[in-house]
């Protein structure tokens, strides 16, 4: 596998030929951020967080699509970027009800984290105040789509990995969301296997475990009652 | 068929044509179609039934002939004398023609467009030839009129190369708005080293107020399988897709009509005239997204796929339909196709500008004496375009701004009415040529209005898979509802301003990328309006509601 030289943030860095911009940076230790991308889904290029400059290019071009080339001149944090990146934010905290402190995420919210790091401290955008609703049909796992970033991470790993495709979108636009099957009620699907792969990729509350209810509730006391057990023996020997 | 049966069919429909003595052409196309067109037409056939005449005129249901604001269209041709055109036309109109025409006495001297009307007089009609002349469900006529003998040409007296070399010879750049050089776009797809390649013509127009495509799709249909069957033989494709905007269903039906004739005489098929070349066109309908017209959307939707752009490199050129390298165009430059062989390249590049070459069809619309479907060479002065081809403004009313390029384009004001129309000279005015809708604009249009109903279309046609165009048309929208609605914030216009830069950079695709062209186009022009709608909370124009209440977003 060739090996490209590009300059990155004015460092010159390599890459292995094909490999993306984002991947190059990372094994470089610049993180450009990122909100639909994981490592080995189909790159999306839906956030347009991870936008880098290229020279030579009229507009900026996402990382996560964009091939690493030898001698690309490449900018990762100029002050545009950073820029339309809080903007981005900003516009995804308008547009549904990310809600943090009643979100089941809240402390590990990928988005919020996100806001944290671009400083994104207000919204300069009217918030849409619309109200979805939440699907709770499936004994493990609850959907609300207030919390949807539209991401599609869910959607490629049900389909990529998983196989089963139960998620896509529906809609278009601003009205656009994740249905599973053919916009059925998730407990009602016939393709979901339960596996939770979608669940563990959500960035957001917008997929989260069902744990107050259901098998989940009791598994939860067992190991509570376990840890009791231990707990117990350890007294008994110290008496 | 071979390329003689070709030459004896066209001499034959020429001989029938010289033959009659009288042709009844009735504008079918749908803008006539909905003035009432099928009444005249039927009542036309029903008088001449019953008129016993020993010639009966040639009765032909045509496409779109032009001035669509004038119709129903009734054309009489006769021999020696020049056309009469009525307007207007009613089944009572039919009846006086036909029992004027079986008398040999003068036709009705009412409802007749002028003589020399300037509208058809000013034009340049290459793409636009046949279109309202012909039958678009006869092949028969096409060829009559010459068709499909570029074809032949192409494939007996040509090579693949000198077919590319010609079209990149001619200058002709893409008639759907962003204006690549075709020859380029063709050669591109032939370099590829993939055994099997595509064509696909993009026949999915959404632009409000343009129907270029539709006309030309309703009235000549064969014309763009020509063209496309020059394409595949030119970059080695052996399979088309003709991609037709749900919303269009008379052009899919004349579409579908005209391959089934072209493939039962052989014209395309296993064996394209006789030769070697084996050419196939399938007939694609969209489902009513505009972003299916976005060449990467439109490969998804022909996949099967929900219609959403992908990013771009890869482009089509190299990776498009299944992977395979695949030759978009939109249906007027494939239009444009036979007429650069049949004119030949030199003769065609004289035509326009140096730069622009040939002709465009605009769909000339709004405040306007006449309007409708147009074809002028590039370069055309904007005046010329609304002065005298569509006559001025009505009531004397002062000319405004005109729009061009649907909701990526944007207003060119009065000042600059002397703008010749060609891509670099819109371009320089913050419009584009875009795919040819143009709208003229009065004194009575609110250029806020305007600019916060394209953002509301590009807010509905958003695909929604980027951001940006996602929220960020949905935000763009609201701010500008709220200055219409004289309830704007002090900041909206600076937040207005950056939200539309940020869109225009970090969009995925077209749409996204030119949804905030019309916002910026009218604050370049127009900025004292927005002004005046944010300061004073007045419409300048009386156009704006500015009752203090924003519309609720559409849900």
């Amino acid at each position: 596998m060739s090996v490209v030289t590009l300059t990155m943030n004015g460092r010159l860095i390599s890459a292995r030929q094909g490999e993306s911009l984002l991947q190059a940076a990372r094994e470089h230790g610049i993180e450009i951020p990122t909100l639909c991308h994981l490592d080995g889904l189909e790159p999306l290029g839906g956030c347009r967080l991870c936008l880098v400059e290229v020279r030579g290019s009229p507009r900026p071009l996402p990382a996560c699509l964009t091939q690493a080339s030898e001698g690309l001149v490449v900018e990762t944090d100029t002050a545009a970027l950073v820029e339309y990146r809080r903007m981005i934010v900003e516009l995804l905290l308008a547009e549904r009800a990310h809600t943090c402190s009643v979100c089941v995420r809240n402390g590990r919210c990928e988005l919020q984290a996100m806001a944290a790091r671009l400083g994104v401290d207000h919204v300069r955008f009217e918030y849409r105040y619309r109200l979805l609703p939440l699907d709770a049909s499936h004994e493990r796992f609850t959907l609300d789509h207030n919390r949807c970033i539209l991401c599609r991470r869910c959607v490629r790993v049900c389909d990529a990995v998983e196989g089963a495709h139960t998620w896509d979108v529906c809609f278009r636009g601003i009205n656009g969301r994740v249905v599973s099957d053919l916009d059925r009620p998730w407990g009602e699907s016939t393709s979901c296997t339960g596996c939770g792969k979608c669940v563990h990729l959500c960035p957001t509350g917008a997929l989260s475990r069902t744990v107050d209810v259901g098998d989940e509730a009791a598994r939860e006391r067992a190991s509570l009652l376990r840890i009791l057990e231990r707990r117990a023996g350890i007294r008994e020997e110290g008496a | 068929m071979t390329g003689t049966e070709l030459a004896v069919l066209a001499e034959a429909e020429d001989r029938r044509r010289r033959g009659g003595e009288q042709r009844l052409l009735v504008c079918c196309g749908s803008p006539c179609m909905a003035a009432g067109a099928e009444s005249v037409l039927s009542a036309l056939r029903g008088r001449l039934a019953a008129s016993g005449m020993a010639t009966e005129p040639d009765l032909v249901g045509t496409g779109c002939r032009g001035p669509c604001s004038r119709g129903p269209l009734l054309t009489v041709q006769r021999r020696d004398e020049t056309d009469a055109i009525f307007e207007h036309a009613t089944p009572e109109l039919a009846v006086a023609v036909v029992d004027a025409l079986s008398r040999g006495a003068d036709l009705p001297g009412e409802g007749r467009l002028p003589e020399r009307f300037p509208f058809l007089t000013c034009q340049t009609r290459i793409v636009l030839a046949n279109c309202g002349l012909i039958d678009p469900d006869e092949m028969g006529q096409y060829i009559g009129a010459g068709g499909y003998n570029a074809l032949a040409r192409v494939l007996h007296d040509m090579s693949p190369e000198e077919v590319c070399a010609a079209v990149s010879a001619s200058g002709l750049r893409g008639r759907g708005g962003a204006g690549y050089p075709t020859g380029l776009k063709w050669q591109l797809v032939r370099k590829e080293r993939r055994d099997r390649r595509f064509v696909i013509a993009n026949g999915d127009e959404g632009d409000p107020g343009a129907y270029m495509d539709r006309a030309l799709m309703e009235a000549d249909p064969h014309r763009i399988l020509e063209g496309m069957a020059i394409a595949g033989y030119a970059v080695g494709a052996e399979e088309g897709y003709l991609y037709v905007r749900g919303e269009y269903p008379l052009a899919a039906r004349r579409l579908g009509k005209a391959i089934a004739a072209a493939e039962r005489t052989g014209i395309l098929g296993s064996r394209v005239l006789d030769s070697r070349f084996r050419f196939r066109i399938f007939l694609r309908m969209g489902a009513g997204a505009f972003v299916c017209g976005e060449e990467t959307a439109l490969l998804a939707s022909v996949m099967g796929h929900r219609g959403e752009p992908h990013s771009r490199p890869p482009y089509p050129s190299r990776q498009g339909l299944w992977g395979c390298p695949t030759l978009i165009n939109n249906v007027e430059t494939f239009a444009n196709i036979p007429a650069v062989i049949s004119m030949g390249a030199e003769a065609f590049a004289a035509v326009g500008t140096a730069a622009s070459s040939g002709t465009k069809v605009f769909a000339l619309c709004g405040e306007l004496v006449n309007t409708g479907l147009i074809e002028v060479p590039l370069g055309t002065p904007l005046r010329r375009i609304v002065y005298d081809i569509g006559g001025g403004l009505p009531d004397g009313r002062e000319f405004k701004a005109a729009q061009t390029g649907g909701p990526s384009g944007g207003c060119i004001p009065a000042a600059q009415l002397d703008v010749p129309m060609d891509y670099e000279a819109l371009q320089a005015l913050g419009s584009i040529m875009g795919s040819g809708g143009l709208i003229v604009m009065g004194e009575g249009s609110c250029m806020v209005d305007i600019a916060r109903y394209f953002m509301g279309f590009c807010m509905e046609e958003s695909c929604g898979k980027c951001v940006p165009c996602r929220a960020g048309t949905f935000e763009l929208f609201r701010m500008l509802d709220r200055m219409a609605n004289g309830i704007a914030r002090p900041g909206d216009m600076e937040d207005l301003e950056r939200l539309c830069r940020m869109v225009r950079e970090t969009s995925l695709c077209g749409l996204g990328m030119s949804a905030p062209n019309p916002v910026l186009s009218t604050l370049r022009w127009f900025r004292d309006e927005y002004e005046t709608h944010l300061r004073e909370r007045r419409c300048p124009a009386g156009r704006c509601a500015m009752n203090g209440e924003a519309v609720p977003c559409p849900s």
